[in-house]
């Protein structure tokens, strides 16, 4: 009996097997092997000649988890200290605008940030600007911790949300002063919410491309632009694009492999539900 | 737990709310301006919301990502539940396996999900010579594929709260494994099995990055037609698209939440009789 | 045996290499409350699930009625089981557990109904029809649990630990309900627990397990007053069990006294396992008894004390209704009857 039900998982792991794991073989597979079909490096060294752009993804996406933890761990915290009835309102609230498409709301920060668009034109009245303030890094730093904020705040809120108050009593009962309480109690406990959102978003915001193509204009390639040019742009070379995805996996291995030094289990489950 | 909470953390709130919904208040209120510029307001009207529903391309794609996003997502339930079942039962060792590959499409980014399958795509039509075109067809083996791991997600818990002799149980009043599994299991278990069913709706409806890679030409979803959209610039009457998907998701989330609610203080006065 | 009902042969078990049942074999009459008795991972519950049809033997039969069933799935057992936490169904009623089996079964409407609420009648739950399941207290729960099992009229009916989650005062209600469902429904019952007061209370039988092979069996009486080994000894009630030595028959000697006693056979100068009750154990002045000792300490138990002596290099534990003042010296005798006689539990057994 319980080995007939085990078989029941058998469709998904071929599933996975073929749409999951062979494909991310081809990609290794197409960064090794030259349009002739042949072994080759080629491709893994010309990679270099984008270290520039690498660099430049991964730096505007340290700023943007940065400042994501900045302005997301207060707002947490101060969720994870309301009755059960507001911290559910307050989560819907974080989340909403995750319902509506991703690329909408990346078209409204074009509208706001325009040179005629309605922060330009706001501060017009005030006898200022117009400022440039689309197709900047900025833009693209505020396009991520827009778009990705509420994943810093969820998986933090659901670490603080099991911080009992009598903990915090407890520190406080002991003579530790609010600041003390917060360094020597609720940070350390918040680590694994502080590592597995750190995680959340770097991983999207380094491999953008829609968020640099529609507020960094031309000037602020990132990696997904280069993979995109790849495959689906001019320069159509999949060995070359499969060699830069490479690249990138073993940039987010690599960024997960260090969180996970904090927190040996990343919560996805919670997060999700 | 309920505790006052001070001014400082109010004003910090509103402001991050603030900062999460303006784009999209923005978009609502530039979604009935005349003016097609999008500064300035010259008066109200609902041309865009009129001409959206003649736009021809945005109701073909409309019905494309209905058709993908349906398809997929059932198909995901059904092989995510059997896993899940499946998954329940394995040992210890081989659990954490399965539940470390379920993790690769949703931890992995997007577009590394994206050029691995279409990789597979191309790799199959060209050398394998199967005729898979890219189109609708590999656009659902693709939202298959990253929909699975949500539906397994949402139901393992499920069946992790059951009682471990409720399947005995109904054996042992005359079920065979059939009917224990359908008068039983499901029953339990389905809560979760709908919940991951939804959340497989919603990310497949929402999926831009993976749709832009494995769809081609021809089969455009609303995702990929908005895409197509923004890059031409001009195009007010995506206010009021988003207007429309905004105010769609806000409806569902109340109706479901308030149906919930109601649910709750139901049981909870039966508790008390 | 007349009457036998259930007949286990040789079973054997295993899981992940490990034997869980030793060759395990047993009778069990028709009408017979039988417990089996033991602690956690003695097999108890595997015999349970053996005859339940939730787990098959490795190797060995098991009768029913004189046939053979040792792959026959559980639903097609005449058997109903209560399971640990009672296992109900959530997403139904009082009433549509209750009316479960009947109705995967497809009895009328009319007859579902009636057999229902006659059952409820009898576990006192009349007029909880409509309640959800999660909204019953423990004990309640657990009578839905045995009407949903008893109301298929089953020729067995298995209870694995059913009472292990109530508290005291419930269980004790609970055990006096179920023997009077096991008389009037006039079946089998096999029951499994590690609480030897309920085995004894309740049983015709009981069957002391341990490391998947039986100890000792028989009546609640037998089981107390005369047990096999140290074990059993130990397990059923307190006991002071002390190495000694069968001097010949009718004498033993142990902490350095030599004793009379009733049993004989276990050969000259043989070593044993002396076991005396709490008891049984006499407290008269020091020098007048064979034992003497210094009381350690003394505990109020409600309906005795209990005192710790040390004597003779061991620790005793004596139930006696009158206290004594700790660090005094008293003397001790046990009556010749109340000694009870063991071969030596091999090491590690």
């Amino acid at each position: 009996m319980k080995l007939h039900t085990r078989l029941a998982s058998v469709p998904y792991l071929l599933w996975v097997v073929v749409f999951t794991i062979i494909p991310l073989l081809l990609i290794i597979v197409f960064a090794f092997t030259g349009t002739d079909g042949g072994f080759t490096i080629e491709n893994i060294s010309a990679v270099g000649r984008y270290t520039d752009v690498i660099m430049k993804s991964i730096w505007l996406a340290a700023i943007a988890t940065g400042v994501s933890l900045f302005l997301g761990y207060p707002l947490a915290y101060i969720i994870s200290r309301h009755s059960a009835r507001q911290q559910n309102v307050s989560l819907m609230l974080i989340m909403l605008p995750m319902w509506m498409s991703f690329l909408l709301r990346t078209f409204a920060w074009m509208t706001l940030l325009e040179k005629t668009g309605v922060i330009n034109r706001l501060l017009g009245l005030a006898g200022l600007g117009p400022f440039e303030l689309i197709n900047t890094s900025g833009a693209v730093v505020l396009g991520m911790v827009y778009n990705y904020l509420p994943f810093m705040i969820l998986p933090l809120h659901s670490v603080m949300v099991k911080i009992d108050a009598s903990v915090i009593e407890a520190a406080q009962d002991l003579g530790a002063s609010p600041l003390r309480v917060f360094f020597k109690v609720v940070l350390p406990l918040s680590m694994p919410g502080i590592s597995s959102g750190i995680t959340m978003v770097f991983v999207p915001a380094v491999s953008t491309f829609i968020i640099s193509r529609m507020l960094g204009g031309g000037s602020n390639l990132m990696i997904g632009d280069l993979i995109d040019m790849q495959f689906l742009g001019n320069a159509y070379n999949p060995h070359l694009g499969s060699a830069i995805s490479l690249v990138l996996m073993v940039i987010i291995l690599l960024c997960m492999s260090i969180m996970n030094q904090f927190d040996d289990d990343v919560d996805v489950e919670g997060v999700l539900r | 737990m309920k505790r006052k909470s001070s001014a400082l953390s109010r004003i910090y709130t509103a402001v991050i709310m603030a900062f999460l919904y303006m784009p999209i208040l923005v978009l609502i209120v530039l979604s009935f301006n005349q003016n097609k510029s999008r500064g300035a307001w010259t008066g109200f009207t609902f041309d865009w919301y009129r001409k959206l529903f003649t736009n021809r391309l945005i109701l073909g794609a409309f019905v494309n990502t209905m058709i993908v996003a349906l398809v997929s997502s059932v198909a995901a339930t059904l092989i995510g539940t059997a896993a899940a079942l499946g998954i329940h039962t394995m040992n210890k060792w081989m659990k954490k396996a399965v539940r470390m590959l379920t993790y690769i499409p949703i931890m992995s980014p997007e577009i590394i999900m994206g050029v691995s399958l279409m990789l597979l795509f191309v790799f199959v039509r060209t050398e394998l010579g199967v005729p898979l075109e890219l189109g609708l067809l590999t656009l659902i083996l693709s939202h298959i594929t990253f929909n699975i791991p949500y539906v397994i997600f949402n139901v393992l818990p499920k069946l992790r709260q059951m009682d471990s002799y409720a399947y005995d149980a109904a054996l042992d009043l005359g079920c065979n494994p059939w009917q224990a599994f359908y008068k039983v299991i499901l029953p339990e278990i389905m809560p979760g099995i709908t919940a991951g069913f939804l959340m497989a709706v919603t990310y497949s409806l929402d999926d831009f990055v993976i749709s832009y890679f494995t769809a081609g030409p021809t089969s455009q979803t609303l995702p990929l037609a908005i895409w197509g959209q923004l890059r031409r610039r001009v195009s007010p009457e995506m206010n009021a698209l988003s207007t429309i998907i905004f105010v769609v998701v806000l409806v569902l989330l109340l109706v479901s939440n308030l149906s919930s609610m109601r649910r709750e203080r139901r049981g909870r006065k039966a508790v008390r009789l | 045996m007349k009457d036998v009902l259930i007949d286990l042969r040789d079973l054997v078990v295993e899981y992940d290499g490990e034997r869980v049942l030793n060759g395990l074999s047993l009778q069990i009459r028709d009408k017979e409350f039988v417990t089996f008795l033991g602690p956690s991972g003695c097999g108890k519950t595997t015999t349970l699930r053996i005859i339940g049809g939730f787990i098959e033997p490795v190797s060995g039969d098991v009768f029913f009625d004189g046939k053979r069933i040792n792959s026959l799935p559980p639903y097609k057992r005449a058997v109903n089981t209560v399971f640990q936490r009672y296992a109900l169904f959530p997403h139904l009623n009082v009433y549509e557990n209750v009316a479960f089996g009947l109705k995967v079964k497809r009895l009328p409407e009319k007859e579902v109904h009636s057999r229902v609420e006659e059952m409820l009648e009898m576990v006192g739950l009349r007029g909880y029809e409509r309640r959800g399941v999660a909204q019953l207290s423990g004990g309640q729960q657990q009578r839905v649990a045995i009407a949903r099992a008893l109301v298929n009229t089953p020729r067995v009916l298995l209870l694995d630990e059913p009472l292990g989650a109530l508290d005291l005062k419930l269980r004790k209600e609970m055990q006096t309900e179920l023997k009077r469902y096991q008389q009037q429904m006039e079946i089998t019952f096999i029951y499994v627990t590690h609480d030897q007061e309920e085995a004894l209370t309740m049983s015709d039988r009981v069957i002391v397990m341990r490391d998947g092979e039986i100890q000792q069996e028989g009546t609640p009486q037998d089981i107390y007053n005369e047990p096999i080994n140290a074990f059993v000894a130990d397990f059923i009630g307190e006991s002071n069990i002390i190495d000694g030595v069968m001097l010949h028959d009718f004498l033993v000697e142990f902490a350095g006294v030599r004793f009379d006693c009733v049993d004989k056979g276990f050969g000259e100068m043989q070593l044993v396992d002396v076991v005396v009750r709490p008891e049984d154990i006499r407290v008269v002045s020091p020098g007048e008894g064979k034992l003497t000792g210094v009381v350690e300490s003394v505990i109020f138990k409600g309906v005795h004390y209990e005192i710790m002596v040390d004597a003779h290099g061991y620790h005793w534990k004596i139930h006696s209704t009158l206290p004594q003042e700790v660090g005094s010296f008293i003397g001790m005798t046990v009556a010749p009857g109340d000694i009870q006689i063991m071969h030596r539990m091999e090491a590690g057994e």
